[in-house]
């Protein structure tokens, strides 16, 4: 079975993808759309991504949502920042804080999360450390950031256990 | 009444993408350094996506669409290469 | 205008809603991109674009195609997923492309880079 669908949900979401641009579900489609996802997959096989099981899908959802909720909220925030830009200066700053995460698929997703989520960037990983350096917009107390950040790294760690 | 309600946000919209296309460029010609120039231009090139998206529903033409997706795409290798010449001074090693 | 006078109210004050406060958004954030000090903040704007801006007017267009065709439209959804997705990429590179050209250049207020830790090796002590 492994043989033959290496990634079977990279070639369902390129089935998926398929269909979305032609916007149909016909017979050709399907076929066409499954082709293309099984033989692309195969290309990926060469780059040997590192794989992970992330378990508990209740979990991952709550994840999600939490995460969703967060953007919003620094939207908003970051949006009144910029408005008030001109009287006083945004005080940014450079954290650090010391993350424990193996799994490079879950390193690679706290990265995105934290890099979409206004207000906080990615900067730099040091793999021997642990430690992860970032960048953020508005620090008005270094510890509510931190504290975000830790919480991430938990929800990941619980869902690629 | 209706339609003439729509046709006037979204010309408000669209005005509105446009400053901020503006903005985009101005930081891209101005920008004192290489990095925010390609921020610019990263920007400027969303932007763009979301007016072709905004005259696509000003036209009910889903052509609009394809372009939007193919700007996204084209904009996101070009910015990432960009940024990978400022790192290594090479795009391909 | 022929084809927008078939959109029912509802729908036309859903959408002009969207792409007015999406458009907005997108404003605010390039706003950001003029104001802002310094590289490191500005590297927080065009997220609200991406984040706000796209999701919102993506949605408006997905709601306006619906009604107007009178059957689900997906395929805005790509553009979000795809924009979502690769947005991060993108500022993540730059921001470690800056952040190398500073420590090169050693600007002030710069971070800077910590010594790695010594490798254990086993050959060590055979020495």
């Amino acid at each position: 079975m492994r043989t033959w669908f290496p990634y079977p949900l990279l070639s369902l979401g390129l089935l998926i993808i398929w269909m979305l641009l032609n916007q149909s579900v016909a017979p050709g489609t399907i076929v066409m759309g499954t082709i293309l996802g099984v033989s692309l997959a195969w290309v990926t096989l060469k780059l040997t991504p590192a794989r992970s099981h992330p378990r508990r899908i209740l979990l991952m959802l709550r994840f999600g949502a939490s995460v969703f909720v967060d953007v919003i909220r620094s939207n908003i925030a970051v949006a009144l920042v910029i408005l008030r830009a001109g009287r006083r200066a945004p005080n940014s700053g450079f954290l650090t804080v010391d993350i424990d995460i193996e799994d490079e698929n879950a390193l690679a997703l706290l990265a995105c999360i934290m890099t979409a989520t206004p207000g906080t960037a990615w900067l730099e990983y040091d793999r021997g450390r642990k430690s992860l350096l970032f960048h953020v917009l508005d620090m008005e107390n270094e510890e509510v950031w931190i504290n975000t950040v830790k919480r991430y790294e938990a929800g990941l760690k619980e869902m690629f256990a | 009444m209706t339609v003439l309600a729509i046709i006037w946000s979204i010309l408000a919209a669209q005005i509105m993408i446009g400053l901020a296309m503006a903005f985009a460029l101005y930081r891209m010609i101005k920008g004192p350094r290489a990095q925010d120039r390609i921020l610019g231009l990263d920007t400027l090139y969303i932007n763009a996506m979301l007016m072709l998206l905004t005259f696509g529903i000003r036209t009910a033409n889903s052509i609009y669409f394809e372009s939007a997706l193919i700007v996204a795409l084209i904009g996101f290798v070009s910015s990432i290469a960009f940024g990978k010449f400022l790192m290594r001074g090479e795009v391909i090693e | 205008m022929s084809h927008l006078t078939d959109l029912p109210t509802w729908a036309a004050v859903i959408v002009c809603g969207l792409v007015l406060l999406g458009a907005a958004i997108a404003l605010v954030g390039s706003l950001g991109l003029l104001r802002l000090p310094d590289f490191y903040t500005r590297l927080h704007a065009p997220t609200l674009a991406t984040s706000g801006g796209v999701i919102l007017i993506c949605t408006a267009s997905m709601v306006c195609f619906a009604v107007l065709q009178n059957r689900w439209v997906f395929h805005e959804v790509l553009i979000i997923v795809f924009v979502i997705m690769t947005t991060p990429v993108t500022l993540m590179l730059l921001g470690q492309a800056a952040l190398y050209r500073d420590r090169v250049e050693e600007r002030r207020g710069v971070p800077l880079k910590q010594k790695p830790l010594p490798v254990e090796t086993p050959e060590d002590g055979k020495e």
